[in-house]
């Protein structure tokens, strides 16, 4: 974790710098609001990073000699097939397509968003099926 | 179902007795589910969606070569009749917008980061699966919304693909293809920021034990700083188009001077994500040529820690210099934007640099993906000078909105989306379906892009030189431009020749496909160690990880195991694990 948080902490300091920078020698609203937007994108995470380096420590796959042994366990639990994020995406082109033909096409657009919501919560609790 | 993935543990084969045997056992290796159409709408697994999203967009990558080619044949004569003046600007909008937003990024993020990025890191899948389903459904609906808006009243957008106000508010371009537009981006805005933290959260969480971040590959890292460049962006892109939809429909006055408003405050907002944008389409390819070249100059890649810094400070220097689209705005600071524009020029030298020293003195074989790799370093080099000559302020206000820009960033475009992208393409299909594409129509196929390439763009410097402005659907005949025209389209009709040569290298691999076997380049990378194409949740088992090519290491444990140009460590001195070439793994 300690080179994720140190990228990530270096391009916020980066754009800080740059932001202030700019800030100083244009006095330019938009530009230095999205530097400094920037910035906070590479501290945060960063930050968090860190925070989980130190009380993490190394993990398998930050340790050079490590074997592949050392990572033994459950790496992480993925779903299988999921019909929703299917109808989730159908319900943001319905919405799309509401906001340029009008409201008619709202009530399709959040009858398909809405069961994906409350369809994908569902099947993360009972573990996932079609 | 929900798969648990347990890897890797030691042990577990009654036959084999290795205490080093390192087997990655699967909860439910085996596919199971639904079938058919109804498997390829529910599929999670990041291989599928990776081959849906380089269909797609390479559905949309020759739908806008068409269209480049319409317009083509309306320029080689001075006043055509081929188009009208709204059909024109129709066409070169959708061109610019279909090539931009739904194949380059797409193609590199969407298709061939999501299928090897995490075979690279010796991951089972992406971090999010149905997360990455759904970028893929959004960026589908997306395209589909796009190309629709052929067919609506009016017309598609007309106002460039990068929708300057006023020019795109409701007085000037209404209608519902602008619109439509307008949600075709937000709904790829979305997926492409979805693929953003898949790709980043893989990436830092997913990684095999042994592959720390400075032993990943050159491409997996150029996808870390691309997804991390998306993050920065896109959701920038995803306002300003909410912002220019209040305007158009809701009366506000954002970009319009009217009601107080700045039309220019468009123009920051789109290049803050349309600059970082051009280096989301270029790290990736970058990427693929770090693969490529050394692969088929059979070294380790030199200079491997520069490779990686020189990405970084591209992706953060690209994040500031987002005005010099703007220089003539008047509005802009010039010598802020002029340095740190020329100063990207640094670490993308050193890319060369490194590319360059990778090939020297290697056993270099011309293979389709590695000529066109080759043909990429000419043709980025070409767009990336004549982007330094640009970044000179004195020299833009004289080429701004000439033909110029547009074979400048045609070269730059074509040079890494295109040239790089179908090295990919070549290189790693062979993994994808575990069959050979022709490499002697593949040779075809390159030197006939390679001729038409410069036979199309090198005019357009000269003719944008000579003051021909971009955008026009007619010129004068006195000037002398007819004739810069005329081998421009010559040149993009043998473009497009050589991509119909690729339909029929992908029509005789589907018919008469030649095997592949599981590394047929001999290549490093981890995606080499899986059979092609790889099983579902993609590893049965892993090699040690002691540099940043295990396969190669595994494959070669006489080959002394170089990390950047040094033994790996005190007990590695060799491919295997300190144990004098004993290999940690056992097929099984």
């Amino acid at each position: 974790m300690k080179t994720e948080s140190f990228i990530l902490l270096v391009i916020g300091i980066f754009f800080a710098i740059i932001g202030a920078i700019y800030w100083f020698t244009s006095y330019e609203q938009a530009g230095t609001l999205m530097l400094i937007g920037s910035a906070l994108l590479g501290l945060l995470p960063g930050g968090y990073y860190y925070y989980w380096y130190r009380k993490m420590g190394q993990r398998p796959e930050d340790n050079p000699d490590a074997t592949i042994a050392s990572g033994a366990g459950v790496i992480s639990s993925f779903p299988g097939s999921s019909i929703w994020p299917f109808v989730l995406a159908s319900g943001a082109f319905f919405i799309g397509l509401t906001f340029v033909f009008g409201i008619w096409f709202a009530p399709v657009a959040l009858a398909l968003v809405v069961s994906a919501l409350i369809g994908a919560t569902v099947e993360s609790r009972r573990g996932g099926h079609v | 179902m929900t798969d648990v993935i347990n890897p890797p543990v030691i042990g577990g084969g009654g036959d084999v007795t290795a205490v080093d045997e390192h087997v990655v056992e699967h909860g439910h290796a085996e596919e199971h589910g639904p079938t058919g159409v109804l498997k390829w709408l529910t599929t999670t697994d990041h291989k599928v969606i990776g081959l849906s999203y380089m269909i797609t967009s390479l559905v949309m990558f020759y739908l806008a070569g068409i269209m480049a080619l319409v317009i083509r044949l309306q320029l080689a004569s001075p006043s055509s009749s081929l188009l009208s003046f709204s059909q024109y600007n129709e066409l070169f909008t959708m061109h610019g917008s279909l090539m931009l937003y739904l194949f380059a990024g797409p193609f590199a993020f969407g298709g061939l980061a999501n299928y090897i990025v995490p075979l690279q890191v010796g991951a089972p899948d992406m971090a999010f699966p149905r997360l990455n389903a759904l970028s893929y459904w959004l960026y589908a609906g997306g395209s589909i919304t796009m190309l629709l808006s052929f067919f609506v009243a009016g017309g598609a957008s007309s106002f460039g693909w990068v929708a300057y106000a006023p020019l795109s508010n409701a007085t000037n371009s209404p209608g519902a293809g602008s619109d439509m537009w307008i949600m075709a981006l937000a709904l790829t805005g979305f997926s492409a920021i979805f693929t953003g933290v898949n790709l980043v959260a893989t990436i830092f969480y997913l990684r095999a034990p042994g592959m720390t971040m400075f032993r990943m590959p050159i491409f997996t890292w150029n996808m870390l700083v691309t997804g991390i460049l998306i993050l920065i962006a896109f959701p920038v892109l995803t306002a300003a188009l909410i912002m220019l939809y209040c305007d158009r429909h809701f009366g506000t006055h954002i970009f319009t001077v009217s009601g107080g408003g700045v039309p220019v405050l468009w123009q920051h907002l789109f290049w803050f994500f349309g600059h970082p944008e051009v280096y989301i389409l270029a790290l990736p390819f970058f990427g693929i040529a770090t693969e490529v070249i050394p692969t088929f100059s059979r070294k380790p890649v030199f200079g491997y820690k520069g490779m990686v810094f020189a990405t970084l400070s591209i992706a953060a220097l690209s994040t500031g210099v987002w005005a010099h689209h703007m220089y003539t705005t008047g509005v802009v600071l010039l010598p802020f934007f002029s340095l740190l524009s020329l100063l990207i020029a640094v670490p993308t030298g050193i890319k060369f640099f490194n590319w360059i020293g990778t090939m020297w003195r290697g056993q270099l074989s011309f293979k389709t993906p590695m000529l066109f790799c080759i043909g990429f370093l000419f043709a980025f080099l070409m767009g990336g000078v004549t982007g330094v000559m640009l970044a000179a302020p004195a020299l833009d206000f004289f080429t701004h909105d000439t033909y110029f820009v547009v074979a400048h960033f045609h070269q730059v475009l074509f040079g890494t989306a295109v040239f790089a992208g179908f090295a990919g393409l070549y290189f790693w299909y062979p993994k994808m379906f575990g069959r050979m594409l022709s490499d002697k129509l593949g040779k075809w196929h390159f030197w006939l892009l390679f001729i038409g390439f410069w036979l199309t763009f090198i005019p357009q410097y000269e003719v944008g030189l000579k003051g021909m402005p971009r955008r026009v659907a007619v010129y004068p005949s006195n000037l002398g431009w007819q004739v810069y025209n005329q081998i421009s389209t010559i040149g993009a009709f043998v473009i497009g020749i050589s991509f119909a040569i690729l339909l029929v290298n992908l029509w005789i691999s589907w018919r008469n496909p030649v095997p592949a076997g599981d590394n047929p380049w001999d290549a490093g990378g981890l995606e080499w160690f899986t059979t092609s194409p790889p099983p579902h949740h993609n590893f049965t088992h892993l090699p040690p990880i002691r540099s940043e090519r295990p396969t190669w290491d595994y494959n070669h444990p006489d080959s002394p195991a170089l990390h950047h140009g040094k033994p790996t460590g005190p007990s590695s001195g060799h491919g295997g694990d300190g144990s004098g070439g004993t290999r940690e793994t056992v097929e099984v």
